[in-house]
């Protein structure tokens, strides 16, 4: 990996004097002092399956350890859920369904609702701690905006479960049954929340398999639901890898499936399902645009952009990886942006001034890699600033391809990871053109100063979430999803709880 | 002096013309007497894709027509299926069903298509919304057609079923290939006719008449077709889900063993509007 960190130093432009413009750049120019996070994660040496409202050993006796991806150390050992937990826990939450769930007034379990996204308010902190320790994002992140995002969903959703004649005018809704889950690594406990909260409200009971690298945070999750004293099987969680998810998603029992994770995976689910009429929301990965106008507040898009691609490492489905700038800014933007980059402070997740952390496991480090060398043997030009890592744990430096093409590697497939590859256009057309020429569709973004032309973007681009002027903003109440590959279905909002129900 | 009448030579509607197949392949079509009536183009997957490409063509323009204009081009297509009702009735009478029961599926089908012509421009107001996101952004949810929409139309109510399930569809701006039934197909070549005198544009609802078996994996697969909308088997439910698979297509499998009843109000819906839309979140900052 040495090899491909061209550590050069960014040119900076010139002011009209001939002197450089005055920058701070931090990365190299002096020592910050650390700024640990000391808040206690209080977590368990050893976690089991939560199933039935208990936490049990699984059958099968296995475990597997939880790493944290910034130092390599264990944190934890995670049970090793087997066919026979999962059938377990679907067998609970079919109890729980049909027993006590399911016909519960929706004002009781809105009750609930509230309760866990109080609860999850309460012990914020320790939540943010153990998130950013199991998945190397920064904790200023996990603290303001994984936690208190996963507290408003279940505050959001709550406030549905007693309302459920107002989702689907003229109709009356039900709930589904039990729903089956599996969610991603890269905001593991939100994702929790994106998918319990509605699944809940609409009363439906749920197996959920976190992934394997991130299970912690559900587990603690699961604590929250014992002290909400929400009923038991309502929720289940089984632990494990990708033949757990499989379990999940293939089981009878389910009535509903849902997934988020990769675009090939989302395929593999969808053909083992086909025949059975199940309904699914799938919710894959993006290759988004972002979008850069001549008329555009540059040092405001410059913010977006890095906000766009190196929030949470690059591990966002809907990260725009794909900057596209008018031809007569490129220079402009390119040069800013790699000034900006430069400041961006990378290590220790824990540290209150890291910008980018740990990214989440060997596997995606050496994938991230393993794309970026592709992206430098195409001869696309590479930029990475000259920043320490740390020696242990899995690092990877922002990364910026210029001049890339549209058929480039790097601009079509999903990297998931601090990598950006920058692309120019001349006109309006263009720039529409070369956004929707991807097999994905779950997000863009649009940088300009003209409000008529955020409205023609937003039209013409094939995209579930467009951010005009802004990146990665989420709320409960938008509905996210996307477009052609990304997936279908929605989460948040009135249209993602559609998707939880049944008309009748 | 007897006249001997001219028969007309069945073609299907595809991007607005009239055409045989690319195969010259035909199909003979009997009455209910067992009588020959006329032979039917058997089309194939090349004349599928044939049409997918005619519906990509149609489809910005159509998706771009006002919600006013395309709920006045589905009025008159109920128009023009209003005029000729009686010949219409004859053509489903042809598989056998009563007079009377044909001149209540055309009648119902006149009555679908003005039930989703004064949904064009209302259904957006229903499904989309302003969220209330707690940041200072105008952020808003509004639905947008798919694109080209596979539709695979049951053997019973030849005419109704077809109908019921094109006319949510090019409601929001989606285009459509459609595949008639092969036991009745001659409601839907009367049917291409009345569409090519509705104002509809050209391209815009595709229809095929032949063999399901010979099509059934370029429905599945063709990526361009972004949802499938079918009454099937089991077996053809299986086949379209896998394929679908490959391009993450929507897919709205209705049963062909279970009982529908297309005549009542229950088969049209709002939801059936749904279907074939995709939403799509804005959020635009709202400063100085």
């Amino acid at each position: 990996m040495p090899a491909l960190i061209a550590a050069k130093k960014s040119s900076r432009p010139a002011s009209r004097s001939g002197r450089p413009a005055t920058e701070l750049i931090f990365g190299d120019l002096w020592e910050f002092d650390p700024a640990p996070e000391s808040a206690d994660p209080k977590l368990k040496a050893r976690y089991e399956l939560f199933i039935d409202g208990k936490f049990v050993a699984p059958k099968g006796g296995r475990y597997f350890d939880s790493i944290n991806p910034a130092n390599e150390q264990k944190l934890a050992e995670i049970a090793l859920a087997g066919p026979a937990d999962v059938d377990a826990a679907y067998a609970a939450a079919k109890r729980a369904y049909e027993g006590v769930w399911g016909k519960m007034p929706g004002r009781e379990r809105a009750k609930y609702l509230y309760r866990i996204a109080r609860l999850l308010q309460d012990r914020a902190r320790e939540f943010a701690v153990a998130e950013t320790l199991d998945g190397g994002k920064p904790i200023k992140e996990s603290r303001d905006f994984d936690v208190p995002m996963a507290a408003a969903h279940f505050f959001y959703h709550a406030g549905w479960a007693d309302k459920l004649d107002y989702v689907a005018p003229g109709r009356r809704v039900a709930p589904l049954g039990v729903v089956g889950q599996v969610i991603p690594w890269n905001f593991p406990l939100l994702m929790c929340a994106w998918k319990l909260a509605p699944a809940l409200a609409m009363g439906n009971t749920v197996v959920l398999k976190p992934a394997e690298t991130t299970s912690i945070s559900a587990l603690k999750l699961a604590e929250i639901f014992q002290d909400a004293g929400l009923p038991p099987g309502v929720v289940n969680f089984v632990t494990g890898a990708g033949d757990v998810g499989a379990a999940v998603m293939n089981h009878p029992t389910p009535a509903k499936i849902a997934f988020t994770g990769s675009t090939e995976v989302g395929k593999i689910i969808m053909r083992g399902l086909a025949g059975t009429g199940k309904k699914m929301t799938m919710e894959l990965g993006g290759k988004a645009a972002n979008i850069v106008f001549d008329d555009a507040p540059l040092d405001q898009a410059v913010e977006g952009i890095v906000n766009g691609i190196f929030f949470n490492q690059g591990h966002v489905c809907c990260a725009g990886s794909r900057l596209l700038v008018q031809e007569s800014v490129a220079a402009k933007v390119l040069a800013k942006l790699k000034n900006r980059i430069c400041t961006l402070r990378v290590g220790d997740p824990m540290d209150k001034n890291t910008d980018i952390g740990a990214i989440n496991s060997r596997e995606q480090l050496d994938k991230i890699a393993a794309l970026v060398a592709v992206g430098v043997k195409e001869g696309n030009e590479m930029f990475q600033p000259a920043c320490k890592l740390p020696t242990k744990g899995f690092y990877f430096r922002p990364t910026i391809f210029s001049g890339v093409s549209m058929s480039s590697r790097v601009a079509r497939e999903e990297i998931f990871g601090p990598v950006l590859s920058v692309l120019t256009f001349r006109t309006v057309d263009e720039a529409i053109e070369k956004a929707n020429n991807t097999a994905y569709g779950l997000s863009a973004g649009v940088w300009t100063d003209k409000g008529s032309r955020i409205l023609k973007m937003s039209t013409e681009l094939k995209a579930g979430v467009v951010w005009a002027n802004t990146y990665n903003k989420f709320d409960p109440s938008s509905p996210f999803g996307g477009f052609k590959e990304s997936g279908f279905g929605r989460e948040g909002g009135r249209q993602g709880l559609l998707d939880y129900c049944k008309l009748v | 002096m007897s006249r001997l009448p001219i028969t007309k030579t069945p073609k299907v509607y595809v991007g607005g013309a009239f055409i045989r197949s690319e195969s010259a392949r035909v199909f003979p079509l009997k009455d209910a007497s067992g009588e020959f009536f006329a032979n039917i183009p058997q089309c194939t997957r090349k004349d599928l894709r044939n049409a997918v490409e005619a519906a990509a063509k149609a489809g910005p323009g159509w998706a771009k027509r006002t919600a006013y204009n395309r709920g006045q081009i589905l009025y008159r297509l109920g128009e023009m299926i209003e005029a000729r009702a009686g010949e219409m009735a004859d053509a489903i009478t042809l598989g056998g069903a009563t007079p009377a029961a044909a001149a209540r599926e055309v009648a119902a089908t006149v009555e679908r298509l003005i039930y989703y012509a004064g949904w064009t421009d209302k259904y957006e107001q229903v499904l989309g919304n302003v969220n209330p996101v707690a940041a200072p952004y105008f952020n808003f949810t509004v639905t947008e057609p798919m694109g080209i929409i596979g539709v695979i139309a049951p053997d019973e109510a030849p005419l109704l079923a077809l109908i019921s399930l094109i006319a949510p569809a090019i409601t929001s701006g989606n285009t459509v290939v459609a595949l008639a039934s092969s036991r009745q197909p001659y409601p839907a070549i009367l049917l291409g006719e009345m569409l090519a005198t509705s104002d509809l544009p050209g391209g815009v609802v595709n229809l095929l008449t032949g063999f399901r078996k010979e099509m059934i994996s370029t429905f599945a697969t063709h990526a361009h077709l972004r949802a499938i909308s079918a009454v099937v088997n089991a077996e053809e439910r299986k086949a379209l889900a896998l394929g679908a698979a490959d391009s993450v297509k929507r897919t709205h499998l209705r049963k062909a063993e279970d009982k529908h009843d297309w005549l009542v109000d229950s088969a049209q819906s709002l939801e059936a509007i749904r279907e074939t839309l995709e939403f799509k979140t804005t959020w635009h900052p709202v400063g100085a």
